[in-house]
């Protein structure tokens, strides 16, 4: 059975004329889990039973008629999005005991739309990572290169998609944290609009900056599970109130056409040859689809990751003030007094590089710093999403790389922050901007995929969507699967 | 810019982190180095530029009405609590 390489489509419409059951494929992505994840880590928690209960269910409503048109389709989340009665860890010591009390909203409506989940992925702890090395529960490895890192942060996620553990997974993005991991391993990933999904139940790390999306082999994949995913939700107070649009229906929409903006500064030092030149086939490829290629520039573009490294790590240290030791989470032997129990709490409960930005944060937040540091961030910023808006004046979409390089070795940058940081240079402006963006699989250096990225003007989801399918249907790169796992 | 081992002690008070003996060198110069690095924003010219306030223009902070929306379950809730006693988080004795 290759029921692993059908596309979204291709299971709900097997699933609807009854060829497989949804307790069939989901047994039969149980398996694949189960036989790779002590090679990949991709997973921290497998839901076999829960996944069996939910695929019961989905053959039930199927036979009923008048199901979702998700229904038995198997899924992941990312072990940042709260799963009612399942453990959600953030990948982090301070929650390893922790089982959330209530589900995502995400979560809740994927449920609702008929999918089935499979399990919880590792990730980069409290999602601060480039590499997914920063898990409690150890890095994740990537399945074209077991030396490799699968990018971050939500590495569990994207390998999973690119062993076709899954054929969707759910995942965050405050810098980069889809789209590089989606360029790393292959696949197809987007960080839709700010707010355009909703963050109730997503653990926080920097709300300024934080979305949730997917990740799935192709981008006509995406926009079916997005089409569930999104909308209004009350409960979260950034989730704003428009109507979602048919991401499926509209995936046809022509590329002729299209001015595709290329970003001056995106494409100067820094820049891996090979990866340079796959971008730029890919733009000749567009521009024989009849996209107008225009050039534009966002000068201030280049200071977007000093600006993401204050901003988000103030953001963060708020944000994780919450785990104290009191009310849930790790709580150190034996405190002495109520101050040694918050500092051995927080200081044994988080790792290394959790610490490192709760403490940038409090710095650039505390008194005497707060405007040298964080206010000029916040004004650098809209600098940044001005740059934008003047280029997108000029594109419909923007074009550029996705990561700097292909996926680097376990280990090489761990120990250096600054360079870590740095493979998100091309990611973070759409978050700083709050824009959506995808990145979709353009080719390979040797055996590694390269990610190509798609940046649109607020609520552009559906274009960057149909752009990025227009791409696939003359392409292959999103189909390939590393041997292993094919 | 470069942090001594007694201002990281300070940033690290104020976190309510513990840090301990070995890792005290590390953090002096990774934060030294953050730091450092960030300190390219000063050259740009902001003059007259607006703090972000949104990512999105126009968006702000929705407000609800102040009513009672979700029930009482903090049974639930206080499962995952280190300590409780009578339906209250327990922590060490702050008052002598």
């Amino acid at each position: 059975m290759s029921l692993h390489t059908h596309s979204i489509a291709a299971l709900a419409e097997g699933l609807a004329a009854r060829r497989f059951s949804a307790v069939e494929l989901a047994e039969h992505f149980l398996k694949r889990i189960e036989s790779a994840n002590p090679r990949l880590n991709a997973f921290v928690t497998i839901t076999r039973e829960r996944a069996l209960a939910d695929a019961r269910r989905a053959d039930e409503a199927r036979a009923k008629g008048g199901a979702p048109r998700l229904a038995g389709v198997p899924i992941a989340h990312k072990d940042i999005f709260c799963t009612d009665g399942i453990r959600t860890s953030c990948g982090s010591r301070m929650l390893d005991n922790f089982v959330a009390p209530y589900d995502a909203t995400v979560v809740e409506k994927l449920a609702r739309a008929g999918t089935v989940l499979l399990g919880k992925t590792n990730m980069d702890e409290f999602a601060m990572g480039s590499s997914n090395e920063t898990s409690y529960y150890g890095p994740v490895r990537n399945p074209w290169d077991l030396a490799k890192v699968p990018g971050g942060s939500s590495g569990g996620s994207a390998a999973a998609v690119a062993a076709r553990l899954a054929p969707a997974a759910t995942g965050t993005d405050t810098g980069g944290s889809i789209r590089q991991p989606a360029a790393l391993v292959g696949i197809s990933g987007i960080k839709p609009t700010y707010g355009r999904v909703s963050r109730y139940g997503m653990i926080a790390f920097a709300s300024s900056l934080d979305q949730g999306g997917i990740f799935a082999a192709s981008a006509e994949d995406c926009a079916y599970l997005l089409h569930a995913m999104a909308g209004f939700d009350p409960r979260d107070s950034t989730s704003v109130d428009s109507p979602v649009p048919d991401y499926v229906g509209e995936l046809g929409t022509p590329v002729k056409g299209l001015r595709i903006g290329l970003v001056k500064e995106f494409f100067g030092e820094g820049l891996d040859a090979a990866t340079a030149a796959l971008v730029q086939a890919s733009i000749d490829r567009y521009r024989r689809l009849g996209a107008e290629i225009v050039e534009v520039s966002c000068p201030s573009l280049p200071l977007s990751v000093p600006t993401y490294y204050v901003v988000a790590p103030a953001e963060c240290s708020s944000n994780l003030s919450r785990f104290d030791g009191v009310r849930f989470g790790y709580r150190c032997e034996n405190p002495k007094d109520l101050l040694d129990l918050y500092k051995r709490s927080r200081g044994e409960g988080f790792g290394a590089e959790v610490k490192r930005r709760i403490m940038t944060g409090t710095y650039v937040l505390s008194a005497g710093y707060y405007d040298a540091y964080y206010l000029k961030a916040q004004k650098v910023r809209t600098l940044i999403a001005n740059d934008f808006r003047r280029a997108f004046a000029a594109a419909d979409l923007l074009v550029c790389p996705t990561s700097p390089t292909p996926a680097f070795d376990l280990g090489s940058k761990v120990d250096d922050p600054i360079t870590m940081y740095l493979n998100d240079i091309y990611t973070i402006g759409a978050n700083l901007a709050g824009l959506p963006a995808m990145s979709i699989p353009c080719g390979f250096i040797g055996h590694l995929p390269v990610g190509l990225q798609l940046i649109g003007p607020h609520f552009g989801e559906s274009r960057i969507l149909s752009a990025a399918h227009a791409f696939q249907r003359e392409t292959d790169w999103h189909r390939r699967t590393p041997a292993a796992y094919a | 810019m470069s942090l001594t081992r007694r201002d990281v002690e300070g940033i690290a008070h104020l976190a309510r982190l513990q840090v301990t003996e070995q890792e005290l060198p590390v953090y002096v110069d990774s934060l030294s180095k953050i730091l450092s690095f960030v300190e390219q924003l000063s050259a740009a010219d902001t003059a007259a530029v607006e703090p972000m306030a949104h990512p999105l223009e126009g968006e702000v902070q929705r407000l609800r009405p102040d009513e009672v929306a979700e029930s009482d379950r903090h049974e639930k809730y206080q499962a995952n609590a280190p300590q409780v006693k009578a339906a209250l988080y327990v922590v060490p004795r702050v008052i002598e």
